[in-house]
């Protein structure tokens, strides 16, 4: 017997916070399918932390979604019981972990996003939005070196490890894209203060991955093709898997306490 | 924990050592002193406990298979990231371990490699499977709890550095152990459904559990050496004793019942269980357990997928040594 989809009423200031929180949950899953398979201990580690940051910062602000809906929802509910139209999140980090260079660049591209995203958040006139974003930089901080530290290895490592890191920022370029967009309803909240205007963070964006990508003694391709749609529930057909496996226990044991 | 399989006989090479040295360093662990890293030992000391050392670190490498293959399922998002937290503690009690045998003069590496080519043992425990949520809340509960019954005597191991990493060790497993208990508690306090889930999850588990603590003492090989150089404090019948009176009670209180009809409790208190099939231990050691291949070929596709990552990363610490020194010339 499935359960149903929850309801949400998204108002403007719900879906800023679900997308966030789809986000960080979505690529705290990815991470967290690397626990025990990962190329050296250390790493095991590491992107187990970072997962554990990321389910955290979800977990934060779906609460507040939560809060700011006012309906029957919870952070269980969001991530459990919405399939994959309801989800909100980039495209890009609901990508298949790949090799680790393709964990890693998708790591570095979120990363390095996250990391001016949130620094810019902690002046948010919406002081919940301030509070959680003030621990999340200092966890993106910290996601963004460890990436850039490996984009640096991999690419100026062995010929090998560098045509494997060219081909994942070549293929993951176009999810960079809609990391930068921004609908009515955010524009909105963009004008009240409540949240950042991305496009005023691209440029520093930019500047840090040519920085790290040329140190690597790799390139960024040129600006082509931006897949976008992951913002409005229009995913890559990844997601659902992603989703089947996230939401296995809620949906075959519907409206349990665990 | 995870020393069962310790029981292969050893090379006796102290013939080898200074009669001398030998004797005072018996008399160093007989005053409970600590032998650290540069302290001589009996090379028979040393191959003991890098063995063991080592056995308890892939224990600990492999034991993240198990349960990790629940991180992406757990039901709850809380539950899902105290999962992902726990496991990789295990990890780094594998890295503390892989460090406090290193001291005894074995790399990592060769320690590893040993494992991957199937010499190295681990705990027979993690060969089986992991096929519902309740088998997360057993493993804490009873795979951990025996654990802790086996890693408080080391923590007071006559070998320094495997004695401190047992103190840090037991903490975060005791931690482990109660976060399982929880889970136990919330399933048989839960629908009918869940609590047929914890029962079968306690039928699979108790006999594996209570072969964690290695053969009946009438069987063991060699405690009698690992007993002298305080390496090893309890007979395995002693400890496995203990478990079940400690774990009888917490099974009482959580309306379970242990898979064991034959089970009474004597005068003194002690709850006394029924023969334990050796056979299938013997054959879970020698490979042939639910899950032996599929946690090797696990570790080693691991291993294999991730040898160009650390080659990536040993050459490019190569070439920034190089360019430190060029630079250093100029």
């Amino acid at each position: 017997m499935p359960v149903a989809n929850i309801q949400v009423s998204e108002t403007p200031l719900v879906l800023y916070a679900l997308r966030r929180a789809d986000d960080a949950l979505i690529l705290g899953h990815r991470l967290s399918e690397w626990c025990g398979h990962a190329p050296m201990l250390e790493e095991d580690m590491a992107l187990s932390n970072i997962a554990l940051d990321l389910i955290g910062q979800a977990r934060e602000l779906y609460g507040y979604a939560a809060r700011i809906e006012g309906e029957d929802n919870d952070e269980d509910k969001f991530a459990y019981l919405r399939d994959v139209r309801q989800y909100r999140n980039l495209l890009l980090v609901e990508q298949p972990n790949g090799d680790f260079a393709q964990t890693l660049v998708r790591q570095f591209f979120y990363s390095a996003f996250a990391d001016f995203y949130w620094r810019a958040m902690m002046t948010s006139r919406d002081t919940t939005l301030a509070a959680i974003a003030a621990k999340s930089e200092k966890e993106s901080a910290y996601h963004l070196r460890h990436a850039s530290e490996w984009i640096i290895r991999l690419g100026d490592g062995t010929d090998e490890s560098h045509a494997r890191a060219q081909a994942a920022i070549d293929h993951l370029w176009a999810f960079t894209g809609e990391m930068f967009a921004v609908d009515e309803g955010e524009r909105a909240l963009i004008d009240a203060d409540i949240a950042v205007d991305p496009a005023s963070l691209r440029g520093r964006w930019l500047t840090t991955l040519s920085d790290i990508v040329s140190e690597a003694t790799l390139e960024l391709p040129q600006n082509g093709w931006m897949q976008q749609g992951g913002r409005s529930g229009r995913h890559s057909e990844h997601l659902g898997h992603l989703l089947s496996e996230l939401q296995s226990m809620q949906r075959t044991f519907p409206g349990l306490t665990w | 924990m995870y020393t069962q399989a310790l029981n292969t006989a050893e090379t006796d090479d102290r013939g080898l050592e200074d009669a001398a040295r030998a004797a005072q360093f018996q008399a160093r662990i007989d005053a409970e002193e600590r032998i650290e890293p540069n302290d001589w030992m009996p090379a028979a000391y040393r191959k003991t406990l890098t063995r063991q050392i080592s056995q308890h670190a892939h224990s600990e490498i492999v034991g993240m298979l198990p349960e990790g293959n629940w991180i992406t399922r757990a039901p709850t998002l809380r539950r899902k990231a105290a999962l992902l937290a726990k496991v990789q503690d295990e990890c780094g009690h594998g890295l503390y371990l892989y460090a406090a045998a290193e001291t005894l003069g074995t790399s990592r590496e060769e320690l590893v490699d040993a494992m991957l080519a199937g010499k190295a043992k681990y705990s027979s425990i993690f060969n089986y499977p992991t096929l519902t949520w309740a088998d997360i809340g057993t493993i804490g509960w009873l795979v951990d709890g025996a654990a802790i019954m086996n890693q408080i005597p080391l923590c007071r191991c006559s070998y320094g550095p495997y004695a401190r990493a047992m103190i840090r060790v037991c903490k975060e497993e005791s931690f482990h152990q109660r976060q399982g208990y929880e889970i136990m508690l919330t399933l048989c306090r839960g629908s009918e459904e869940q609590k047929a889930m914890a029962r079968d999850a306690l039928n699979r588990w108790w006999w594996p559990v209570l072969m964690m603590f290695g053969p009946p003492d009438a069987a063991s090989q060699h405690s009698d050496t690992s007993t002298k150089w305080k390496i090893k404090r309890f007979s395995n019948d002693e400890l496995r004793q203990k478990f079940v009176d400690a774990t009888v009670p917490q099974a009482q209180y959580l309306g379970l019942t242990i898979p064991d009809p034959a089970m009474t409790q004597d005068a003194d208190g002690h709850w006394r269980y029924s023969e334990i099939d050796w056979t299938e231990f013997k054959q879970v050691l020698a490979g042939n357990g639910p899950c032996n291949r599929d946690r090797l070929a696990a570790r080693r596709k691991a291993h294999e997928e991730g040898a160009w990552v650390r080659e990536a990363a040993a050459s490019y610490a190569a070439k920034r040594a190089q360019r430190q020194i060029a630079q250093a010339a100029e």
